[in-house]
């Protein structure tokens, strides 16, 4: 069981609270888990991550992880590269997912939008240039796809095509000939889901109450 | 000239109908009578006809002449007044869409519901008996298509999604109205002034739980016209069809109690126990009947002419064992459909498929027509006691109940809720609780005949009021406050792509969270689902196809098909579009691919799973719509300007991104695409044909993708005659082309029609 010495104190939460929007009990029960992950260390590594048990059958795992260390994800700037967070760039990450809160405003909305559309877009853009080209967004279909084991690449290949296809349609429309598509800036990935409704999609129910006890303790169990 | 002559045949169409219709009723009912007199006239005689019926044998033959045309029409009166019912039921469904004004303000329901009163009234004016809503051809043969429609097509992403708040308002909100109502009402009858001091409690309480229950088919009649937007959809429909079980336990308890006339704690026990007896009994028979016609569907393949009939038969019979034991027949019958669909359609052929899609349509059609208008002969028919206290009492707390209980209910829900339901969303699902014809019958069957009157009069009069006054102002009013409607999903793939995506995404955050949530449950079922159950239900190497490809599949293949139905003639200069994918390709030089062109096996591949696979996004869209069966975006998508615009565009990006290696080889392991020769609209540019053997490298996709089939050079030329199209007049062409092509299992039909499997 994870033990609360070492937490910060109680100041510290409430700032953290203000800066990612969670409550004060959600970020104890957060911290909680930290610990747990992190075997009661300041830090978080990828191994911690990659030792939860359930992940391992996530398709897209890979790139799960790789967002809790992608410093674009981060409020403060971090040098690159980063192989260790602290419970603050934790719950940054994590404050993406957090449900919009009731008597949101239209631009706020928008705004929520944005921030969870660029979290998808920084996960899809692995080599952080700012464009998702074909084959990032091939590599994300493939593993997609990987969940099931019968297929060939060329398929996946195929898929990708059909939605840049569609991308380069929704955005550029018409092109000419000699034109070419460069790939999907976060301009034109905003139109793209523009009615996917992600504010509402791209959320999980936060506990107030503290459930971590009840679930498997995955990584002791390593 | 041509505007009168228009407006006066709709109405002159809608008078013979409805005249025709009065007429039939009355020819229905007066053979009851006939009948009678003829029987008790004909035994007497039986002997002098018999006797007069040999001596003409044994006497000369000239007695008699041969009755060269004669009337027996007591030997086909049954079914002969059922089909003319029901014909002349459907004739007033035409009759109503011709008359645009009325069935635009109007809803359907409530037009046949007054078709049956007039009906009812006339065969009334004439001293007849006419036809009443029995009970058991209600509970057996008009429910059951309804449900089984509704339960088929149920959209399961939804349903799950919302499935905490539509349990808590079917079970907790049920409860609720029927104590309310009932409650209340008993303390109304203790008014002296209404004269009804001899309703006891219990009778109340069970007056209560029959009109508590939101019905599934008014519920149906009305929100398909209005296209609201799915969660609301979903909700009240959702609740309409889970209070089943609520229903029948509370009916069934209070019945025997009001016989009994006391109850114990003891037996209010057995009643909550009961209540998950029947509930989850009912699920369990669907279930178990749902698997067994997946099963059965899998060995299918040799006879597919039989397939659809699996699926219903299994479903009614799950409904009907249900019905044995007393479970809730409508739970078993929405768990068997809901179970069995994902493997009956990846195992039966595009035409069982559709097949079912429109028998199941067709039947609960039907089935609701006959319902509202048999409701409506039933009010002029069936004995009333019109009691004022009573009746008003009961519609104010009726709707008072219901308002309080999703008001209240809510509040709780969205505590638990990501998506909270604003007061409008209340409003609706509050005001789209409609009564309907299922209270009818469980009022119809009370034995006890004088409060049994009062309360199908109070009935009646709540049906009436929510259908009528509910169901014509919901249209405005949901105009009124802006609901959201039903969004026009265009289908694309990148969102499906970012659907799975969000899907794995957050149930790896929920892992890393630590706690066990929706996502991650949802994740270990199609783990399981896709590891065990597919393997046994699914027969063959369909078991193991993703989702993802379908998507893709049934995007590609739309642009094919507009394609194709566009124009043979988009000649697509494939060699010189290679040039500017290689330009995308600019980032990673060095790649053994330049161009992505799709390679002879993955267009196989895509093209078998494509056709293995199309139907079943393309249901996942809106197919649980009564009405519309082309209310999907590939029909919708078929008109004539955008065909032309998207035309362009398709061979714009086609020539930009896409090329194919049109080299047709044989392969044994393709599945055919085979067109119906009877689609003459289908012609084809002569000067193409030549080309298809040749030098396939400037067609197209569409034409590769059609002519792939064509293996046999003999073929191809017939293969050919799909080309251009002619748009517009011929969408519902294009659209079941677009059927016939998408899903082409081997149906072993003619051989000149399809071939099978190579």
């Amino acid at each position: 069981m994870g033990s609360l010495q070492s937490s910060p104190s109680h100041p510290d939460y409430v700032d953290l609270a203000e800066k990612t929007g969670f409550s004060l009990e959600q970020i104890s029960i957060l911290h909680k888990r930290f610990k747990q992950l992190s075997h009661n260390e300041d830090k978080l590594r990828r191994e911690h991550l990659d030792q939860i048990t359930d992940l391992q059958a996530n398709p897209i795992r890979e790139q799960i992880v790789e967002a809790f260390f992608d410093k674009r994800n981060f409020y403060q700037d971090i040098e690159e590269p980063v192989n260790e967070i602290n419970f603050e760039n934790f719950l940054e990450v994590m404050s993406n997912f957090r449900p919009p809160s009731d008597n949101l405003s239209e631009e706020q909305l928008v705004k929520v939008r944005k921030e969870k559309l660029r979290f998808l877009f920084n996960m899809h853009d692995t080599d952080k240039d700012g464009t998702i080209t074909l084959e990032e967004y091939r590599h994300v279909v493939e593993e997609l796809l990987s969940y099931y084991e019968a297929l060939e690449n060329e398929t996946a290949r195929g898929i990708a095509d059909a939605a840049m296809l569609e991308v380069a349609s929704i955005t550029r429309g018409h092109m000419e000939p000699d034109e070419f598509y460069e790939g999907i800036t976060f301009e034109h990935f905003l139109k793209l889901l523009e009615g996917f409704e992600i504010e509402s999609r791209m959320s999980i129910r936060f506990m107030n109450m503290d459930t971590t006890t009840l679930c498997k303790l995955e990584c002791r169990s390593e | 000239m041509a505007g009168l002559g228009s407006g006066t045949s709709p109405r002159l169409a809608g008078f013979v109908s409805l005249s025709l219709l009065v007429f039939v009723a009355v020819i229905s009912a007066s053979p009851d009578n006939v009948d009678g007199a003829n029987e008790t006239l004909r035994r007497p005689s039986g002997d002098s006809l018999e006797d007069s019926h040999h001596h003409p044998r044994n006497s000369t033959e000239h007695r008699k002449a041969f009755p060269v045309l004669a009337f027996n029409y007591e030997h086909v009166s049954k079914p002969f007044v059922i089909s003319l019912w029901i014909l002349l039921a459907l004739l007033m469904k035409l009759g109503f869409h011709l008359i645009p004004r009325v069935s635009h303000v109007v809803p359907e329901s409530c037009l046949l519901i007054f078709v049956g009163l007039l009906v009812g009234g006339v065969i009334k004016a004439m001293n007849q008996t006419p036809p009443v809503l029995d009970t058991k051809l209600f509970f057996l043969y008009l429910l059951p298509p309804i449900i089984l429609d509704a339960g088929y097509f149920l959209p399961i992403r939804a349903f799950t999604e919302n499935m905490g708040t539509i349990l808590v308002f079917a079970v907790v909100g049920t409860l609720w109205n029927a104590f309310f109502i009932g409650g209340m009402m008993f303390a109304v009858c203790q008014i002296e002034a209404a004269q009804v001091g001899h309703v006891d409690l219990l009778s109340c309480l069970l007056f209560g739980s029959i009109i508590s229950a939101v019905d599934p088919v008014a519920v149906l009649a009305v929100f398909e016209e209005i296209h609201i937007n799915e969660l609301l959809h979903i909700l009240v429909f959702g609740e309409s069809l889970l209070n089943d079980a609520v229903t029948v336990v509370l009916y069934h308890l209070f019945e025997e109690f009001a016989h009994e006339g006391t109850v114990t704690v003891g037996d209010a026990l057995l009643g909550v126990v009961s209540f998950f007896v029947v509930s989850v009994g009912g699920i369990m028979v669907g279930v178990i009947f749902g698997i067994l016609g997946a099963f059965t569907s899998r060995f299918t393949s040799h006879s597919r002419v039989i397939e659809p009939l699996f699926v219903f038969l299994y479903s009614y019979m799950a409904y009907l064992s249900a019905e044995v034991f007393h479970l809730s027949g409508i739970m078993s019958l929405i768990a068997c459909g809901v179970i069995m669909r994902p493997y009956v359609e990846a195992n039966i052929s595009h035409k069982s498929y559709t097949t079912i899609k429109y028998f199941l349509k067709m039947w609960s059609s039907v089935s609701e027509t006959l319902i509202f208008i048999f409701l409506g002969v039933s009010t002029v028919e069936g004995p009333h006691n019109w009691n004022w206290i009573f009746v008003i009492f009961t519609l104010i707390l009726c709707l008072l109940s219901r308002v309080l209980g999703v008001v209240g209910l809510t509040f709780i829900i969205n505590k638990f809720r990501i998506i909270k339901l604003t007061k409008k969303d209340q409003f609706i699902v509050a005001y789209g609780g409609l009564r309907g014809a299922i209270a009818f019958s469980l009022g119809f069957l009370l034995t006890d005949t004088e409060k049994k009157d009062m309360f199908l009069t109070a009935i009646i009069t709540v049906i009436f009021f929510t259908v009528f006054v509910q169901g014509m102002t919901i249209r405005p009013l949901v105009e009124l406050l802006a609901v959201k409607k039903k969004k026009e999903s265009k289908a694309s793939i990148n969102e499906e792509i970012h659907t799975q995506f969000l899907d794995h995404l957050l149930t790896g955050i929920e892992d890393i969270c630590g706690h066990y949530g929706h996502h991650h449950w949802k994740d270990k079922l199609n783990r399981f689902n896709k590891t065990y159950v597919k393997k046994w239900l699914i027969a063959g190497d369909r078991s193991t196809e993703p989702q993802l490809i379908s998507f893709y599949n049934k995007m590609e293949m739309k642009e094919a098909m507009m394609l194709v139905e566009s124009g043979s003639a988009a000649k697509l200069p494939s060699l010189a579009s290679t040039a500017s994918l290689q330009n995308a390709q600019q980032r990673a030089p060095p790649k053994q691919r330049a161009i992505p062109s799709i390679s002879k096996t993955r267009e196989q591949e895509i093209r078998k799973m494509l056709r293995a696979n199309l139907q079943k996004t393309r249901q996942r869209l809106r197919s649980y719509s009564r009405h519309d069966l082309f209310s999907d975006p590939f029909e919708d998508n078929m008109s004539e300007i955008r065909f032309r615009k998207q035309r362009v565009q398709m061979e714009r990006r086609m020539s930009h991104y896409l090329t194919v290696p049109a080299n047709r080889q044989e392969t044994p392991s393709v599945r055919k695409v085979w067109f119906e020769p009877e689609h003459k609209v289908y012609t084809y540019d002569e000067s193409e044909s030549p080309r298809d053997g040749a030098a396939p490298e400037t067609s197209p996709d569409s034409v590769s993708l059609l002519s792939e089939s064509s293996q046999r050079p003999g073929q191809s030329s017939r293969m050919k005659k799909r080309g251009d199209a002619e748009q517009g007049a011929r969408a519902p062409d294009n659209q079941e082309e677009q059927q016939k092509l998408s899903r082409c299992f081997s149906d072993p039909g003619p051989k000149e029609e399809e071939e099978g499997e190579g």
